[in-house]
């Protein structure tokens, strides 16, 4: 929406940006990384600014902070935070500015806070860069009551604590807490619960919500997930591509949105009250309509992002009429004679070093899974970081021995099968790995990393792999000509892609997805589960696909298995595990679960309040 | 934190004992298997022309003909108790510590070794701060300005550091600083409790040019330390703070910066400590690595020995005090329990 400027600034905004423009030169010209972006903040108002990588908002944050000074980056327009002209004001006052009347909490709390400093010398200097006359003993007390505002446990000694003696929420929680130092009246939070776990991503946007309410602070809240800032600002900007596209109340964005761009994003994130019979059904539905317009030419059919949001919905509603016959259809594999894969109470135990003379102890990774797998069936795998679920997809794969157990795989047990037996077995079963882009040999081509499975399985002709390469290049969405290039050249999503064909290269029977998708925005997130979709219609493939995301896990599994410090707490199908929890877990992760609905998703915040006070948590 | 240094402490003592019986190896068993008889290893004991009786006196004196084993355990007694030598009818007295005694120069080689400790520590301490002062103030002033001229041919002038060896560099100085234009005395080494000043005054030349050496690897190694550390996310933190770009450089880029500095510190400081061959040598210092270059070419094998324990020794003790150092240096390299 390049309109023009917002209206003249009402009364008592701290935060007021007008057609700014941010602009990187490189050697191939300039980049245009935000173009013409206009808002404003009230005091104690809350903004949220959503869009996917490369959409310009992280550059945005940055820009409020005055923090591309020093760098190439060119800045126009105007920026006023609470009196200071960010784009024009002298470095000493920018640094006044700083910290002191905008405090900023970023993505990664694990690389935030400085490791070789105790967390009472960081938050102690926050304060007195500002406040000089203040003494340093009434700093660390203030420091202490700003870690007990944002929930630290013990705040006198955890004090004297480094950053990694912390976990990465209560590592957020301190830079939230360095944040409110100066008591600042905007608080600018960028992805701030990225790297977080649900449970932990919940208590955080809680802690935030309710500081700005208690503080009079304004919020802006930036990410790329419209689930995390639906239930925390009143206002919504979605930006593409340098420039909102969208804005407005968060209720009005989020249900009845205008611009298709924010229409498609809406229809990509993946819903948890969305059942996987439902999601196939409209993965098939798409799937058909999509191919019928190839083939038959339907004029229009190649306006890209309008036609696919257009088959969107004509697939959705296809779905619903789809979903009573195939809830009712039995899924393939459901109780059919012997399991692909079968588990059987297994266990890995790790030593862990420590103690006066290096005596180890033991700390049991995973405990006690059983669990049998059907052919072309999917068992989801939901946990927290810590939880075991990552453990057990080796132990699956043997890349990890169990210590306790059995696992059965086509009848035969590979528990403790040596490896030179193994290996013929290891074409069956493949793996999809988390990170896109470290799980892909950067001085490789593509072409090479998916071939060479194949060589080491034994083909010999070059050709013929070359062949078989380039096929399921094209099976998977990217061109057969893409074999000569290297990882760097692809986007996440497309890397995904490319490892997605070398574990489909050896035609394998089972593929662990390990958090495949966790990485991507979330209309590639949502490219990429339909391809698994498609992939296990036409193959009959069979997954365990782990993730911690619980809306994605529901869409894609018949069957869900629910684990937390190495135990399944819950086992079951899956829209009985997610309709009607039986352990108080489950529920609460579900509680936890970011929603689309503002008010639905300040309900499960007064519901998660509840449930603390009840001493659940 | 008691386990930490025990720990460190057990490994520094059982590499030592390694190093012994590798250095001991080399100078006892692998001229055996080069097809080096008895006599002829005892030949290297005793004069110019030895006669027959001579030789196989200085065998049983020095048990050469002894099993292996038997002379390493006299070599290791000797360090802890002391030695003695059957010298026709005189007894040698090697005194505890005895790290082997020189039957060409007829001294004992630990007090020689104690003797030219302290030119060669002070040439090595000197230097050490020099190098690392000026390696890490010009490395730390190229990463913030990264780019400009000074960042330019400060990098230029650490390659040539890098490049040049000290023979060259050495006696470059000496030709022009100290004969041709006199801004320098002459090298010479006066002990530091006689004259302050004169010591200073002597060393100088030697430290600059040892330290030149080094700081130019240390600049190289802040420089790219620091542009690598100014990139992380707890300096964006400390900007946000609204620190001042003096705070944000010297308190929180500089010290992780430091912390793999400090490692390579210990390894070069004790690596000179051990004899800085080439600086003694060039600017006539007497010190441990002059000795050892006397040995060497007289084939001294007692005082070679002695003198590549000694280094090994003054390697595995700064390792160690880095080892100790770097807790405090590191917070997460600290032990919980």
């Amino acid at each position: 929406m390049t309109e023009s400027p917002s209206p003249p600034a009402a009364s008592g905004a701290v935060v007021r940006v007008e057609n700014l423009r941010v602009t990187f030169p490189t050697m191939d010209g300039d980049v245009h990384a935000v173009k013409g972006l206009s808002f404003e903040v009230p005091a104690g108002g809350a903004l949220g600014i959503v869009g996917e990588s490369g959409s310009g908002k992280s550059v945005t944050s940055l820009a409020l902070m005055g923090l591309h000074r020093g760098s190439r980056a060119r800045i126009t327009g105007a920026i006023e935070v609470v009196d200071t002209d960010v784009v024009a004001a002298s470095d000493k006052k920018l640094r006044s500015m700083r910290g002191n009347d905008i405090a900023m909490v970023f993505q990664d709390p694990m690389q935030s806070l400085h490791p070789q400093y105790t967390i009472g010398n960081q938050l102690v200097e926050a304060l007195r860069v500002h406040r000089p006359q203040v003494s340093r003993a009434r700093a660390r007390q203030r420091a202490v009551e700003s870690l007990e505002r944002v929930g630290i446990p013990e705040p006198a000694t955890r004090i004297n604590s480094y950053p990694h003696e912390f976990s990465g929420g209560m590592r957020q929680r301190v830079l939230i807490a360095m944040g409110l130092m100066c008591d600042p009246k905007v608080l600018l939070a960028d992805e701030p619960t990225t790297a977080l776990d649900v449970t932990v991503q919940a208590q955080i946007l809680d802690l935030l919500d309710e500081l700005r309410r208690e503080l009079d602070m304004a919020l802006i809240l930036v990410s790329h997930d419209l689930a995390v800032v639906a239930g925390s600002v009143d206002e919504v900007i979605v930006m593409k591509q340098g420039q909102a596209v969208e804005r407005g109340g968060v209720r009005r964005v989020l249900s009845e949105p205008e611009h298709p761009y924010t229409q498609a994003l809406l229809a990509a994130v993946p819903r948890v009250e969305v059942s996987r019979a439902e999601r196939r059904a409209q993965d098939r539905a798409d799937r058909a309509e999509r191919d019928r317009r190839v083939s038959g030419g339907v004029p229009g059919g190649s306006a890209e992002p309008a036609g696919a949001t257009e088959a969107a919905q004509a697939g959705r509603e296809r779905a619903d009429e789809a979903r009573t016959s195939a809830v009712s259809g039995a899924e393939p594999g459901e109780g059919l004679g012997e399991p692909l894969l079968r588990v059987r109470d297994v266990a890995q135990r790790f030593r862990v070093r420590g103690g006066t003379w290096g005596r180890s102890s033991d700390f049991w990774a995973v405990r006690g899974v059983s669990f049998d797998l059907h052919k072309g069936e999917t068992l989801g795998v939901v946990g927290e970081s810590g939880s075991g679920k990552s453990t057990l997809s080796r132990m699956i794969m043997r890349l990890l021995e169990p210590t306790e157990g059995s696992v059965e795989f086509e009848g035969r047990d590979i528990t403790h099968m040596a490896e030179r037996e193994l290996r013929p077995l290891r074409q069956h079963v493949q793996m999809v790995f988390q990170n896109p882009y470290s799980s892909l040999n950067p001085r490789l081509t593509i072409g090479e990393s998916i071939g060479t499975a194949l060589k080491v399985q034994g083909e010999r002709d070059g050709r013929k792999v070359r062949a078989r390469v380039q096929e399921l290049l094209e099976r998977v969405g990217l061109e057969p000509h893409h074999y000569n290039r290297f990882p760097h050249a692809f986007s996440g999503g497309q890397r995904q892609r490319i490892a997605i064909a070398r574990a489909l290269i050896l035609k394998p029977k089972l593929i662990i997805c390990d958090e495949p998708v966790s990485a991507l925005d979330v209309s590639t997130q949502d490219q990429v589960l339909r391809l698994l979709s498609e992939l296990q219609d036409d193959f009959g493939l069979t997954y365990i696909f782990v993730a911690h995301d619980l809306a994605v896990v529901r869409q894609v599994s018949d069957r869900v298995a629910v684990m937390r410090k190495g135990e399944v707490v819950e086992m079951g199908d899956s829209d009985s595990v997610y309709e009607s929890p039986r352990s108080e877990y489950t529920r609460q992760l579900l509680t936890a679960a970011p929603v689309l609905d503002p008010d639905e998703a300040r309900q499960l915040r007064a519901e998660r309040v509840r449930m603390q006070a009840g001493g659940i948590a | 934190m008691l386990t930490y240094i025990l720990r460190r402490l057990g490994a520094g003592l059982l590499l030592l004992a390694v190093v012994t019986m590798v250095t001991f190896a080399i100078f006892y068993v692998v001229p055996r298997w080069a097809g080096r008889t008895t006599e002829q290893l005892a030949t290297m004991y005793v004069g110019r022309a030895p006669t027959p009786e001579a030789i196989q006196a200085t065998i049983t004196r020095l048990g050469l003909d002894q099993p292996i084993a038997v002379q390493f355990w006299e070599f290791v007694r000797g360090i802890f108790l002391g030695a003695q030598y059957q010298f026709g009818r005189d007894t040698i007295e090697c005194s505890a510590p005895c790290f082997g005694y020189s039957f060409q120069t007829y001294q004992e080689v630990f007090p020689e070794i104690v003797a030219r400790l302290p030119v060669t520590a002070s040439l090595a301490l000197g230097a050490g701060i020099i190098w690392l002062v000026g390696g890490i103030a010009v490395g730390v002033v190229s990463a913030v300005w990264k780019g400009s001229v000074f960042d330019r041919l400060a990098m230029a002038v650490a390659l040539a550091g890098v490049s040049l060896p000290i023979f060259f560099t050495g006696l470059l100085t000496l030709a022009f600083l100290v004969h041709a234009w006199g801004l320098f005395t002459t090298p010479r080494y006066v002990p530091f409790t006689e004259d302050p000043f004169g010591w200073a005054q002597g060393l100088i030349l030697p430290w600059l040019t040892l330290a030149f050496l080094h700081a130019a690897m240390y600049a190289r190694q802040t420089r790219a330390g620091m542009l690598e550390t100014l990139n992380e996310d707890y300096i964006r933190t400390a900007r946000a703070k609204g620190l001042s770009e003096y705070k944000v450089v010297l308190k929180h880029a500089l010290r992780p910066t430091l912390t793999p500095i400090v490692t390579i510190f210990g390894l070069d400081l004790g690596l000179v400590l051990g004899g800085a061959v080439l600086t003694e040598q060039v600017f006539s210092l007497n010190g441990i690595g002059r000795y050892a270059v006397q040995a060497i070419t007289q084939s001294d094998l007692p005082v070679i020995l002695g003198v590549t324990l000694f280094g090994a020794f003054f390697i595995v003790i700064c390792n160690l005090i880095v080892d100790l150092v770097y807790p405090l240096i590191d917070p997460r390299v600290r032990i919980h329990n």
